[in-house]
C-alpha cells in the first residue's frame, strides 16, 4: 500500500472508531470484488450499517433474537463440558482418532490485554500444539490476524481450532441444520468462504503444511439440537481468498481516484453530503446485493433506470445498454445507435417486433 | 429468462407497470385451492410458527404454535394442520372417478391444488413432511395417527411440484413470474407483494413506488416462512415470553391478534393472484397435465389407503436415475407444450431463430418427388415469408402449433423466404385432401420444438442395482429410529 | 535420467493392461490429458482380449465416436468380425460401409457372432439379457452416471477412458435433490464409479502426442493440475512455417508469427462490452483463420511436414449463435471445422483458432467459467492455438463474485474454471499482440 493511504483512509472515516474485521468481512471481499464502493468503505473500516440508515436506505437484513439464542444455545452446548460432544463428534461422525489431552480458550480474560498481547499468546499456544510442546487438542477463541490490503488487522476470534497428527484443523459451528446429510447450499458456502478466512491466517502463523484444508462445519442434524460434523474441502474458497487479499493494493488506485477532502464521517454531515460522497465512489450494484451488503437499498435507488438493476441476465439480453430507457429507445427506433450499439439494435428492433406481433 | 422476458422487463421497468410474457394460463387452478401460508420461528429447523389455511377466501383458519421450542406443540400444530389438509385431500376422490386410456385405467376426476406464496413455502412443505411422515403413533413420543398421513401427502405436495406443469403445488410468485414481466429483478419478485404491486397496482397508484413500498414489513408483512426480525423481537418474544411464564391464554389472545394481522395481508394476496391467473384462458395441454395430476393423486391415495410405506428420506441410485430421466422429459415436453399453446411463449423461441411466424406466399400442391423407395409421392412445396431472424437449417424437421399433426422439412431458406416440404397429413388421395395443405395468404408459425420423441431406456429394479452404483441398498424398513428422531 | 516418452507411456499401458486384465478388479480408470492416445488404447485392449480368445463390448458417447473405433478395430483387426450396434435409421457412415469385416445391425441377437460389439452408451441401454466378461468405455467422462446404471449390468468387468478435463455431461433439469450421494446421477460415469468403488485402480497416460512441447505450460497448470503430463514432442520437434511472406505488419499477420514461434497467440481486440456476436470479434477470428490458409502454412513434425490446409484448421466458440456467425464469415473456406466447444471434444488439428468465452462480456457466469470448455478449446491443435478475445478478461476474473453454492458430501472438482481461466490468460498474456497496432 502506499504510504499516503492509510491516511486518505482514515480522513475519509473521520473520528468514527474503524469498524473491526471478522471472518465474515474478509469472506465478504470475495463476495463483489468489483464494487469499488464497497472496497473504499471497508477499507477504510466504515460502519456501513449506520451510513446506509443515515442517508435514508436502511439494509433489511436485520438478526431476530432467536436466531441469536439459539444459534448461541447451540454454540455452547457443543462446547460443553470440556468440549465432550465435539470430541464426541470427532471421533465417532469423522473417524478420527483424537486423544483428549487439554484444551485452552484464549478468549480475553482480564478484559484489558492487547490484541497484540492476545495474539502472541495464541501465537504461543498454537505453535505449542502443533509441535508437540504442549498437549492441546482443542484451542478456542485463537485471535489471528491477517495482512488485508496491507494493513495487519485482527481477526473476531470466533472459532475453535482443533489438532490432530501435527495438524491443525478449523472447526466452524452454525445453526442452520443438517437434513439427511443435505444442507442449504448458499449457508455453507458462506460457512466454508469463513472457515477459509481462519485457515488462511492459521497458515500464516504456522506454515501451509501444518493447517488442513478440511474444515469440520458442526450443525444440528435433523430437526434436533442434536450436533452432527461433516469435512469441508475449501480449497478453492481458500485459492479465491488469496487472489482477492492479493488485489487488494488496488485500493491506492481507488483511493488515488477520490477528491483529497472527501470524507464520510457521518456525525459532521448532512445525509446529503453524503449522498454526494459516496457518488464519487463507483458501485457495481446487483440484485444479490440486497442479500449481503448494507449498502444495497441506496445503491439500488441509484441505479434505477439501469438495466442491471433488473438483474445481469436481463441486461445481457437487452444487448448490454445500459439504461433501459435508451435500451428501448433503440428498440423502437427512436432513436440512432451509436457504432457500438448497431448490433443490440438489430436484435432488440426484432425482438420489439415480435413482441408486438403477439402482444394483445 | 429470455429475450422477450427482458424486453417486457424492459418495457415493465419503463411504463410503471407488469407486462405480460403469456396470453394463455399455463396451470390449472382448481374451483377450490387450498390456500396455505406457513410461517417459522427465525433460528429453528423449520419450526412452525403459525399457518394461515383454507379454501374459501372469506374464512381462512388461523393455527398458531405459542412456543414453537416445545415439541408437544409442534405436534399439536401438526395434528391441526392434519385436520385441515387430510379433509381436503380425503374430499377429492368423492368428485367421482373416469376410466382411461387403452387399458380403462381409472382415476379420479379430481385432485388437491396446494396454493403457497413462494418458492419458500414449497421448501416448508418438504420440510414439515419431512419431520412428521416418520413418526410412530404407538410408544415413546406416539403422535395421532393423522400425524405421519400428514407428513407422506406433503411429502407427496412437494415431490411433485419439482414436475415442471405439476399443478398440486403452486409457489404464487413462480407462476405470476411464468405470467407476468414486472419492472424489477427475479430476485425482488419473490416478494409476493412487490410483484403484485406491478401486476395489479392499487388503483391510482404507481406500480415502482408500490412494489418498493411492499418491501416494508411494517406495511406488508413478508409472505412468510421467515417473519420480519423486528415483529420478532418487538412483537413476538414477548409475547412467547408471556406465555413461558405460564399466562397461557393472555399470551395465546396476544399471539392470534398478531400474527393474524401478519398473515391476513397475504392471505389477500394470494386470492389477488389466483384472480388474475384464473382470468387468463387455460392453454390447451393444461388439461393433459392436470390429468397426470389426477393420475398421481389416485395413485397415492390408493398407495396411502393400501397402508403403504412413508417416502424414503433419499432417492436410491435406481430410483434417482428414474426421476432424472422422467423430470428431463417433462422439462422438454413442459417447454415445448408451453410454447405450441402460446404464441407469447412460442415468441422466445421465434427471437432464438427456433421457431418463425409468417405469411404463406405460395404453394405448389401437387409436386411430386421419387421417394426412397422409388415410389412418386405427393411433396408439396409451400413458401413462407417471414422477417423473423430464422436460425433454423435446410433439412430440419419442423411444424406449426395450428397444424400440429403434419411435419414439414426446411428445404430452403434464402432471405426472408422459407421453402418449405409437406410430409404427410394430406389424406390418401392422389391429391391433397381439401383443407390439409396451407394456402397462400395463411398466417402461420412453424418450429422445430415440439414435445414428442423423448424416450428413455429401462432402468434395472431396485434389487439389480449394479456393483458401479453401490449394489443393492439394503430394503428400507421403517425402524423405531425412525419416530425417536428428536425434535425439539 | 531423461524422459523417453514413448517408454514412459509405454510403461503406462502395460500397467493398465496388466490391473485391467489381471480380473483382480470390476473397473479400472484411465484418465488421460488430450491427445494422449486414448483410442490407441482402447484399441490395443481390445485387440489384446480378441487375440486371447475373448469376447467384448464396447461403449462410447456419439455415433462419430462409434464410427471411429468401429473403423480402427476394422483395420486393426481384420480377421475378427466387429459389430456395430445402431440405432434404427442408422446409415453406415462411409468409413466403415465398405469395411469387409464389420456387420451393421440394429438387433444384437444379430451380431451373435461378433469378436467385439460396439455401439453408444444411449442405444447399449436398450440390450437386455445379453452380457459380456469385458467391456471397454471410451470418452467415459462424458458419460452420465445414470446412463452408466442403464448398462452396468452389461458387463462383468470394465476400462473407463476418458479424459478427466473435458467437459461434464448436462441436463435440463436443474434440482440438488440428489447431491451428495454417491450415486448422483448428474455427475459422470467415472466420478460415480469411484464414489462407489473408492479401491478401484487410476490411471493417468502420461504423454500428450498430440499437443506441442509449447502446450503442455498452459494446459497441465491450468486443467491438469495435480496429475499434469508431458508432451511426446520436445523443443524443435513441431515448427510452423508459412509458404508466403507478410505484406507490411498487420496484427493478424504479428499473431500468426507470434503463435509460428511459441506455439500461443493472443489477438487482442480493444476493449469493449459486446453481444456474444460481436462483429469485430467474429471478422477477427475468422481473419486469423482465412490467413493461415492464405500464408501458406506448412506444418512440419519430426520430419514429415505437409501444408496446413481447411481440413487441418478448426475454429471454436462457446456458443452456438457465435459458431453460425463464423460459419458465416468463413463461407469462402467449407473445409474449416468450425464448432462449439462441447462438438470438438475429442478432435485434432493443425491450428486451431478460437475466441475467447469471456471476450466482450461485463460478468461470467458459470457456463462461460466451466474448465472443460476452455480446455477443449485450447487443447486440440498439434501445432499453435491463436486466441482472440477484447481486453478486459482479466479484470472480469478478478470483478467475478464468488458466491457459487455448497454442497455437503460432494467431492470439489478441479480445476476451479475462475482459477484455470485465471492461469490461461496470465500466460497468453505474454503471447499477446494488440489488434488496434
Amino acid at each position: 500500500m502506499q504510504p499516503e493511504t492509510p491516511a486518505r483512509l482514515r480522513k475519509l472515516r473521520g473520528a468514527a472508531p474503524a469498524q473491526r474485521h471478522n471472518a465474515r468481512t474478509v469472506a465478504a471481499l470475495t463476495g463483489n470484488p468489483g464494487c469499488a464502493r464497497r472496497a473504499v468503505l471497508d477499507a477504510a473500516g466504515i460502519d456501513k450499517d449506520a451510513l446506509a440508515r443515515k442517508i435514508g436506505h436502511p439494509a433489511k437484513f436485520g438478526q431476530s433474537q432467536f436466531a441469536i439464542t439459539r444459534g448461541n444455545a447451540f454454540e455452547a452446548q457443543v462446547k460443553a463440558n470440556g468440549y465432550a460432544e465435539l470430541l464426541r463428534l470427532l471421533r465417532e461422525t469423522l473417524g478420527l482418532e483424537i486423544e483428549e489431552v487439554g484444551s485452552k480458550d484464549l478468549n480475553e480474560v482480564a478484559g484489558n490485554d492487547s490484541q497484540e498481547l492476545r495474539h502472541i499468546r495464541a501465537r504461543q499456544a498454537l505453535e505449542a500444539a502443533v509441535n508437540g510442546h504442549e498437549p492441546l487438542t482443542f484451542l478456542d477463541h485463537p485471535l489471528l490476524r491477517l495482512d488485508v490490503g496491507g494493513n495487519d488487522v485482527y481477526l473476531e476470534p470466533d472459532l475453535v481450532a482443533f489438532h490432530h497428527d501435527g495438524v491443525m484443523h478449523v472447526v466452524e459451528i452454525k445453526s442452520f441444520a443438517i437434513i439427511d446429510d443435505q444442507a442449504d447450499g448458499g449457508k455453507v458456502a458462506a460457512a466454508a468462504r469463513q472457515s477459509a478466512v481462519y485457515v488462511l491466517a492459521l497458515r500464516k502463523l504456522l506454515g501451509d503444511d501444518r493447517v488442513s484444508h478440511d474444515v469440520v462445519l458442526v450443525c444440528p442434524k435433523d430437526f434436533s439440537n442434536q450436533p452432527t460434523a461433516v469435512k469441508i474441502d475449501v480449497r478453492k474458497q481458500l485459492i479465491t481468498l488469496d487472489h482477492q487479499l492479493s488485489r487488494l493494493a488496488r485500493i491506492d488506485t481507488l483511493v488515488g481516484q477520490l477528491p483529497e477532502d472527501l470524507s464520510l464521517e457521518l456525525d459532521t454531515h448532512t445525509p446529503q453530503e453524503l449522498v454526494d460522497a459516496l457518488s464519487r465512489m463507483e458501485a457495481r450494484y446487483e440484485p444479490t446485493c440486497l442479500n449481503s451488503c448494507e449498502m444495497a437499498y441506496f445503491c439500488r435507488s441509484e441505479a434505477s433506470g439501469c438495466t442491471s438493476a433488473l438483474g445481469a441476465t436481463v441486461r445481457e439480453e437487452l444487448g448490454g445498454i445500459e439504461y433501459v430507457a435508451r435500451a428501448l429507445d433503440l428498440a423502437h427506433g427512436k432513436t440512432v445507435p451509436s457504432v457500438e450499439e448497431v448490433e443490440a439494435t438489430a436484435m432488440l428492433q426484432a425482438t420489439a417486433r415480435i413482441y408486438r406481433s403477439v402482444a394483445a | 429468462m429470455s429475450a422477450i422476458s427482458s424486453y417486457a422487463r424492459a418495457l415493465a421497468a419503463g411504463d410503471g407497470r407488469a407486462y405480460p410474457i403469456a396470453s394463455r394460463r399455463h396451470l390449472h387452478l382448481s374451483d377450490h385451492p387450498l390456500v396455505f401460508i406457513p410461517l417459522t420461528m427465525a433460528g429453528e429447523a423449520n419450526a412452525p410458527l403459525a399457518a394461515m389455511i383454507g379454501t374459501d377466501r372469506d374464512s381462512p383458519s388461523l393455527l398458531v404454535v405459542p412456543q414453537p421450542r416445545n415439541r408437544d406443540l409442534r405436534f399439536a400444530f401438526a395434528a391441526e394442520l392434519a385436520g385441515h389438509v387430510l379433509r381436503y385431500v380425503e374430499d377429492r376422490p368423492r368428485h367421482g372417478v373416469e376410466t382411461y386410456g387403452k387399458e380403462a385405467r381409472t382415476r379420479y376426476l379430481d385432485a388437491p391444488q396446494m396454493l403457497v406464496p413462494n418458492g419458500a413455502g414449497v421448501g416448508f412443505v418438504k420440510l414439515f413432511g419431512r419431520s412428521t411422515r416418520f413418526r410412530r403413533t404407538t410408544g415413546q413420543y406416539a403422535v395421532t395417527p393423522e400425524v405421519p398421513l400428514l407428513g407422506r401427502w406433503l411429502t407427496w405436495f412437494a415431490e411433485r411440484a419439482e414436475h415442471p406443469g405439476c399443478s398440486t403445488l403452486v409457489a404464487m410468485t413462480s407462476e405470476l413470474s411464468q405470467h407476468w414481466a414486472s419492472g424489477q429483478s427475479a430476485l425482488e419478485d419473490a416478494n409476493l407483494a412487490a410483484q403484485l404491486a406491478w401486476i395489479d397496482p392499487p388503483a391510482g397508484s404507481d406500480a415502482a413506488q408500490a412494489a418498493r413500498e411492499a418491501e416494508d414489513p411494517m406495511i406488508w408483512p413478508p409472505s412468510g416462512p421467515s417473519t420480519d426480525p423486528t415483529f420478532d423481537n418487538a412483537v413476538l418474544a414477548p409475547a412467547i415470553r408471556r406465555y413461558d411464564e405460564g399466562q397461557h391464554e393472555r399470551a395465546l389472545a396476544v399471539l392470534e391478534r398478531e400474527l393474524r394481522t401478519q398473515l391476513e395481508p397475504t392471505w389477500r394476496l394470494m386470492w389477488q393472484a389466483y384472480d388474475l391467473l384464473r382470468a387468463l384462458p387455460a392453454g390447451d395441454t393444461v388439461e393433459s397435465r392436470w390429468a397426470t395430476d389426477r393420475t398421481e393423486f389416485t395413485g397415492h391415495h390408493i398407495y396411502v389407503g393400501g397402508g403403504g410405506l412413508p417416502q424414503a428420506r433419499r432417492d436410491g441410485a435406481v430410483a434417482a436415475a428414474r426421476r432424472l430421466q422422467r423430470l428431463e422429459r417433462e422439462q422438454q415436453e413442459y417447454d415445448a407444450t408451453r410454447a405450441l399453446d402460446d404464441p407469447m411463449v412460442m415468441a422466445n423461441f421465434r427471437v432464438t431463430g427456433e421457431a418463425f411466424t409468417g405469411t404463406v406466399v405460395s404453394v405448389e400442391p401437387d409436386r411430386r418427388v421419387v421417394s426412397a423407395k422409388g415410389r412418386r409421392v405427393l411433396r408439396p412445396l409451400v413458401v413462407v415469408r417471414t422477417s423473423d431472424p430464422v436460425r433454423l437449417v435446410a433439412q430440419t424437421t419442423v411444424r406449426s402449433p395450428a397444424r400440429p399433426s403434419q411435419d414439414a422439412t426446411i428445404i430452403d431458406i434464402s432471405g426472408e423466404l422459407v421453402t418449405l416440404q409437406i410430409e404427410n397429413g394430406m389424406g390418401r388421395g392422389a391429391t391433397a385432401a381439401t383443407g390439409s395443405l396451407p394456402i397462400a395468404g395463411d398466417d402461420l408459425t412453424y418450429t422445430s420444438i415440439f414435445p414428442d420423441g423423448i424416450r428413455s431406456p429401462e432402468l434395472p429394479s431396485v434389487d439389480d442395482t449394479p456393483w458401479t452404483h453401490g449394489g443393492p441398498p439394503q430394503p428400507y424398513t421403517p425402524s423405531d429410529d425412525d419416530a425417536r428422531e428428536v425434535w425439539e | 535420467m531423461t524422459f523417453d516418452p514413448a517408454a514412459e507411456a509405454e510403461k503406462a499401458t502395460l500397467r493398465i493392461l496388466g490391473d485391467f486384465r489381471s480380473g483382480a478388479h470390476r473397473g479400472v480408470v484411465v484418465n488421460s490429458p488430450p491427445g494422449a492416445g486414448k483410442s490407441t488404447l482402447v484399441v490395443r485392449a481390445a485387440s489384446e482380449l480378441v487375440q486371447d480368445g475373448e469376447r467384448l463390448m464396447i461403449v462410447a458417447q456419439t455415433n462419430e465416436q462409434v464410427d471411429d473405433l468401429t473403423a480402427s478395430l476394422a483395420r486393426r483387426l481384420p480377421g475378427a468380425l466387429i459389430g456395430r450396434l445402431s440405432a434404427g435409421g442408422y446409415v453406415p457412415s462411409p468409413r466403415i460401409g465398405g469395411l469387409p469385416n464389420v456387420a451393421c445391425d440394429d438387433k444384437v441377437a444379430n451380431l451373435a457372432g461378433c469378436a467385439i460389439t460396439i455401439a453408444t452408451a444411449a442405444k447399449w441401454a436398450y440390450v437386455k439379457d445379453r452380457s459380456w466378461e469385458w467391456a471397454i468405455i471410451d470418452e467415459a467422462y462424458q458419460m452420465r452416471s445414470d446412463a452408466l446404471l442403464a448398462i452396468a449390468a452389461l458387463f462383468e468387468r470394465a476400462l473407463f477412458v476418458g479424459d478427466p478435463g473435458q467437459l461434464d455431461p448436462f441436463s435440463v433439469v436443474e434440482n440438488d435433490r440428489w447431491r451428495g450421494l454417491t450415486w448422483d446421477p448428474m455427475q459422470s460415469a467415472v466420478a460415480g464409479l469411484l464414489r462407489n468403488n473408492p479401491g478401484l485402480p487410476e490411471h493417468q497416460l502420461p504423454v500428450s502426442w498430440r499437443l506441442p512441447h509449447s502446450a503442455a505450460p498452459l494446459i497441465a497448470p491450468a486443467f491438469y493440475p495435480f496429475t499434469g503430463f508431458r508432451t511426446g514432442t520436445g523443443p524443435g520437434d513441431r515448427e510452423l512455417t508459412f509458404s508466403t511472406r507478410a505484406f507490411g505488419r498487420s496484427p493478424v499477420d504479428a499473431v500468426l508469427e507470434t503463435a509460428a514461434a511459441s506455439g500461443w497467440g493472443f489477438l487482442e481486440l480493444p476493449a469493449r462490452h459486446t453481444m456474444r456476436t460481436d462483429g469485430e470479434a467474429i471478422a477477427a477470428v475468422a481473419g486469423v483463420a482465412r490467413r493461415f490458409i492464405e500464408r501458406g502454412a506448412v506444418a512440419r513434425s519430426g520430419s514429415s511436414s505437409s501444408p496446413v490446409t481447411q481440413e487441418r484448421v478448426a475454429v471454436g466458440a462457446a456458443h452456438r449463435d457465435q459458431v453460425a456467425a463464423l460459419q458465416a464469415a468463413l463461407t469462402g473456406l467449407p473445409g474449416i471445422t468450425v464448432d462449439t466447444a462441447n462438438r470438438l471434444q475429442g478432435r485434432e488439428y493443425d491450428v486451431t483458432v478460437i475466441l475467447h468465452p469471456l471476450s466482450g462480456r461485463r460478468d461470467a457466469t458459470a457456463f462461460h467459467l466451466e474448465a472443460g470448455r476452455l480446455c477443449v478449446l485450447t487443447s486440440r491443435h498439434r501445432q499453435a492455438c491463436v486466441v482472440v478475445g477484447r481486453a478486459g478478461i482479466r479484470e472480469l476474473l478478478d470483478a467475478h463474485p464468488s458466491a457459487e453454492p455448497v454442497h455437503l458430501h460432494d467431492p470439489v472438482k478441479f480445476p476451479d474454471g475462475w482459477a484455470a481461466s485465471q492461469t490461461v490468460i496470465s500466460h497468453l498474456e505474454a503471447h499477446r499482440v494488440p489488434a488496434s497496432a
